[in-house]
């Protein structure tokens, strides 16, 4: 990234694991330079075929000499894709969830997810691109893993709206706060937005006790898994999740997600969003009421 | 009587938040604002997002306040339904 006109594709000469999300953040960045600047070493590895399976180099407009037999990828993965409009997203949506073999009550969660998170690439990224999508599933684990870039404008100067954030750390802290919105700064949002789709995302992930990184500029914001033998609870202080924060990145112009999803969960999917309307409910409330003012009395 | 058949708007799974602003421009707060009824029929709808519900209905509460629940019914919700429009009308009662 520290070349905005080139992108040059390298990887480990034996070994390759690549989550959705670097893919979609490879094809994100590929997009964005100028045709006949993305150049891939020779792949030797022998996952090599993952790449254009996940149809990479088609998207970047590349020949890296790689030829598989294609197999129909109904039920292993969704390749990457281009998503620009909102009729664009409803489309995928409508695809995304025969394609992944998916039961009613788990495709719920994977719904749920990839549309909010496309709908706000497509609404405050500003990124000529638009969202960047591409989703396996794990069959020995059991997850879906899900990948999500853009190359807009940034968490931070989305936030900055509405709410002041100095750093990008803490852009996308806010970002994740249930009911702030980088649309407005009052409670309730606008008629649009209200500002709980990252929270939303989160808590899924946490939920499953599954993988979650938020991206944006300099900053990474991650869930840590946590432990079976505590007790799950959603928090609207990402700080009161177990995560991990990264500052100092190599800087990413615009937002990432990558979120797991376990397809195992036994809950049902109305209890979290039972747990996720009392938390934001909640931090509504919360927020209020610090805001009150204090009644000046005098003898 | 006044309805939104959501299925037939925005089909099995509610996302598409223009959908969702269109129906509220063009019956939500017309109806509303004509003081009369109206019923949300989320039948056949498996899902909805709360982007979706929040573009449907928020701007109802406020302009007329938590009683507008008054004057909306919602029909044929499932669980999950139930929960997202449930989780509208708490938080933008608590915001007003």
């Amino acid at each position: 990234m520290s070349n905005p006109e080139n992108l040059d594709i390298t990887t480990h000469d034996t070994w390759m694991s690549v989550h959705p999300v670097v893919l979609a953040m490879i094809a994100a960045k590929g997009l964005t330079v100028p045709k006949g600047n993305v150049s891939v070493d020779s792949i030797t590895a022998s996952s090599r075929g993952y790449f254009e399976r996940m149809k990479l180099f088609e998207m970047l407009g590349v020949d890296a000499g790689i030829h598989i037999t294609e197999l129909d990828p109904s039920g292993r993965f969704v390749p990457l894709s281009q998503i620009r409009t909102a009729d664009e997203q409803s489309r995928f949506i409508t695809d995304v969830i025969p394609l992944l073999h998916l039961q009613p009550e788990q495709s719920k969660a994977i719904n749920y997810v990839l549309s909010e998170l496309i709908r706000n690439v497509l609404e405050h990224s500003g990124a000529p691109n638009g969202a960047i999508v591409a989703a396996q599933y794990h069959k020995k684990s059991n997850i879906i893993r899900i990948g999500i870039a853009d190359t807009g404008v940034g968490i931070k100067r989305t936030i900055n709206n509405s709410h002041p954030a100095w750093t990008d750390m803490e852009a996308l802290k806010l970002a994740l706060t249930p009911g702030i919105t980088g649309t407005t700064f009052r409670e309730g949002g606008t008629v649009d937005n209200v500002g709980a789709g990252l929270f939303f995302i989160k808590s899924i992930a946490a939920n499953n006790r599954n993988f979650f990184m938020l991206y944006s500029g300099d900053a990474m914001y991650k869930l840590l898994k946590q432990p079976l033998t505590k007790n799950i609870k959603l928090y609207a202080n990402p700080d009161r999740d177990r995560h991990s924060e990264k500052v100092g990145l190599p800087y990413w112009q615009g937002t990432v997600v990558g979120i797991d999803i376990s397809l195992d969960t036994n809950d049902a999917f109305n209890i979290l969003l039972e747990a996720m309307r009392m938390t934001l409910s909640q931090a509504v409330r919360e927020r209020k009421k610090a805001r009150y003012k204090k009644v000046r009395f005098e003898p | 009587m006044n309805v939104i058949v959501v299925q037939e708007k925005a089909g099995a799974f509610a996302e598409n938040k223009d959908t969702a602003a269109t129906l509220r421009n063009t019956v939500v707060l017309p109806t509303l604002r004509a003081r009369e009824d109206l019923t949300i029929d989320f039948s056949g709808v498996t899902g909805a997002t709360q982007s979706f519900v929040h573009a449907l209905i928020s701007e109802a509460f406020r302009e007329f306040g938590p009683e507008v629940l008054d004057h909306i019914v919602f029909k044929g919700c499932n669980a999950d339904v139930s929960e997202i429009v449930q989780m509208v009308a708490d938080y933008m009662q608590e915001s007003l």
